[in-house]
């Protein structure tokens, strides 16, 4: 993280002082120079400004949004959220979201733990054939499969259920869950069981004592890479929920886009509550994001 | 481990990928082979969903039209990734500190939900208040303040060059990767050789990229054929302005759930699973010629 972030200053440094100067070696120098670094930088402006100005007009009145569309935010409006959170009921799609996101992601975690747990540590035909019909889950596009799953939770009595479309979630982050932990397990070390197991535990009180902390940070990888996902996902909530009251965000976000068309500050506002946990979650763990982005990457 | 208690580590992961993944992708290409009468099934019909598509309206217009949608997005989006991505990725390389910093801004972007950017940007290009059309006036080029997300002829790309934006942080990431494992050596001994920097790149750097970027290519090929929030917050269901955003997906959407047919579960699911094999045979010939293409290289 510490590293990921540098400070403004440090960073507006290494840039001016690289470049000009002879570097050590010939193959450390970086292509394109400060024309490169400046080029990098502008783009870096170009991918966040559409971000900021939806910060920014959050925080701006509707009427001046109209009269100055380039205006600055100044001084900060709160207004708008307000009515987002209470008259546009984002307080009970944020809370839908957050209960439907953590929920799934604790119950796809936890079974995929287990069961990699068992697959990198059982060697047989049987087990093997089973972890290839789980990674091969990778490969679904699961969302096509949303009219056999509507009837499926129909038959549960699960239509227009939060705890339903946590199910769903749950088991559509069971491969990417299964494939990076197993792959984890395996670089473990036999010998710490071996020493558990005269000590006379048996398999789950391994798993529990010695194994979960020792795969810690593959836990931490696969729960924020199906934290994202979940959080946006459109078309399973658009279809599985039917009553506002179940609403998750991306949902609730086209009711208010219909209902408050006009209001423009609390649209704004409305994407921003959208957006608020990815930014947490991304300062907070900005080194699994990157690191399970070029996860079987590098060498 | 034994083969008992790892069964017992594997069951509630199985369970819950098999009832709610497996299951129903299963029946979902079995719904596109029968007849149906609302939601109850009728007698097997073989290929006749399938073949309705082909001959019968709304398909015949509204099929090949979203379908070649789905083509320019996949080509509009490779062209931009495979230039500005990539040549962000090589400016970035050997910038040390810098280069996580950029590319922890470039992965913004692609953590927000589609469904967010997509409003936000019809926010941003709206006519009446939209800050981007304000700005063209600002400096005098009057002439490009247009209705960006009115005119049939420039919705679909403004559809594409948003998701490129969104998502160009992603190559980066990959290709910075792929080129971290490009042999110092090699292009050493070229520049040694009174190689350009650009000759350096094509004959040397360039073919050992080739693997990175078909896997860009598969993955953006898979993403594009899914689309759905991101045109679904552009243009509704139904594609607007005049069907110009209209994808598969949303078509999908339509035939199933607003279409009202009596067969709409047989020709949505027939939607589904041509989809589906469009998206997986995709995959499998690209993933052989990739593999054809990285034997040659090898020999």
């Amino acid at each position: 993280m510490t590293t990921t972030i540098t400070s403004p200053s440090a960073t507006a440094d290494s840039k001016d002082s690289r470049p000009p100067k002879q570097a050590k070696r010939r193959g450390q120098r970086p292509i394109g120079g400060f024309v490169g670094s400046t080029a990098l930088w502008i783009y870096a402006i170009a991918a966040l400004i559409p971000l900021l100005l939806m910060v920014a007009n959050s925080f701006r009145s509707t009427s001046s949004l109209y009269s100055d569309p380039l205006g600055a935010p100044w001084p900060l409006n709160f207004d708008s959220y307000g009515r987002a959170w209470t008259e546009g009921h984002f307080g009970e799609y944020f809370t839908n979201s957050l209960l439907v996101t953590v929920g799934a992601v604790t119950l796809s975690t936890t079974v995929s733990t287990m069961a990699a747990y068992a697959l990198a540590r059982t060697r047989s035909r049987f087990f093997t054939i089973l972890e290839s019909v789980f990674i091969s889950g990778l490969m679904l596009p699961i969302h096509l499969a949303i009219l056999p799953i509507f009837y499926l939770l129909d038959g549960f009595g699960l239509v227009d259920s939060r705890f339903g479309l946590m199910l769903v979630y749950a088991a559509s982050g069971v491969p990417f869950s299964i494939f990076v932990l197993t792959t984890f397990f395996r670089q473990l070390p036999p010998e710490l069981e071996e020493a558990a197991r005269i000590d006379g535990a048996n398999s789950w009180q391994m798993f529990v004592r010695i194994m979960v902390p020792m795969v810690r940070p593959a836990v931490a990888t696969v729960v924020v890479f199906r934290f994202v996902p979940i959080w946006n996902d459109f078309l399973f909530p658009l279809v599985l929920l039917r009553s506002r009251e179940n609403y998750t965000v991306p949902v609730g976000l086209t009711t208010f886009f219909g209902e408050y068309s006009t209001d423009w500050s609390s649209l704004f506002a409305g994407l921003v509550i959208a957006t608020v946990p990815l930014i947490v979650l991304f300062l907070v763990a900005t080194k699994q994001i990157v690191a399970g982005l070029t996860a079987g990457m590098s060498k | 481990m034994s083969r008992r208690s790892g069964l017992l580590f594997v069951a509630p992961a199985l369970l819950l990928f098999g009832v709610f993944v497996l299951y129903p992708m299963g029946s979902a290409l079995s719904y596109a082979f029968f007849s149906w009468q609302g939601t109850t099934r009728g007698g097997f019909v073989g290929l006749e969903n399938f073949t309705a598509l082909f001959t019968q309206e709304p398909f015949t217009t509204q099929l090949p039209r979203a379908f070649g949608h789905n083509i320019a997005f996949f080509l509009g989006t490779m062209v931009i990734q495979n230039t500005l991505g990539l040549g962000i990725a090589v400016l970035l390389h050997k910038r040390g500190r810098t280069r996580r910093m950029l590319q922890t801004l470039y992965a913004m972007p692609y953590l927000v939900s589609p469904i967010v950017i997509g409003y936000l940007w019809t926010l941003l290009l709206s006519p009446t208040f939209g800050p981007v059309n304000a700005l063209l006036r600002q400096v005098g080029l009057e002439s490009l303040a247009l209705p960006w997300l009115g005119d049939p002829t420039t919705a679909l790309w403004v559809v594409v060059l948003v998701s490129a934006w969104q998502w160009v942080g992603f190559p980066v990431l990959l290709y910075g990767a792929a080129l971290g494992g490009v042999p110092e050596e090699l292009s050493e001994a070229a520049r040694v050789d009174g190689a350009t920097h650009w000759q350096t790149f094509r004959s040397i750097v360039f073919p050992l990229l080739v693997p990175a970027i078909g896997t860009v290519s598969i993955l953006t090929f898979i993403f594009a054929m899914e689309a759905f929030a991101l045109p679904y917050a552009f243009g509704g269901s139904t594609g607007n302005p005049a069907g110009a955003t209209d994808f598969i997906s949303l078509l999908f959407y339509r035939t199933a759930f607003e279409n009202g047919s009596a067969n709409a579960i047989g020709s949505s699911s027939a939607i589904a699973a041509l989809l589906f094999v469009v998206i997986f045979g995709g995959a499998v010939v690209a993933t052989r010629v990739l593999r054809r293409h990285q034997d040659r290289v090898a020999a």
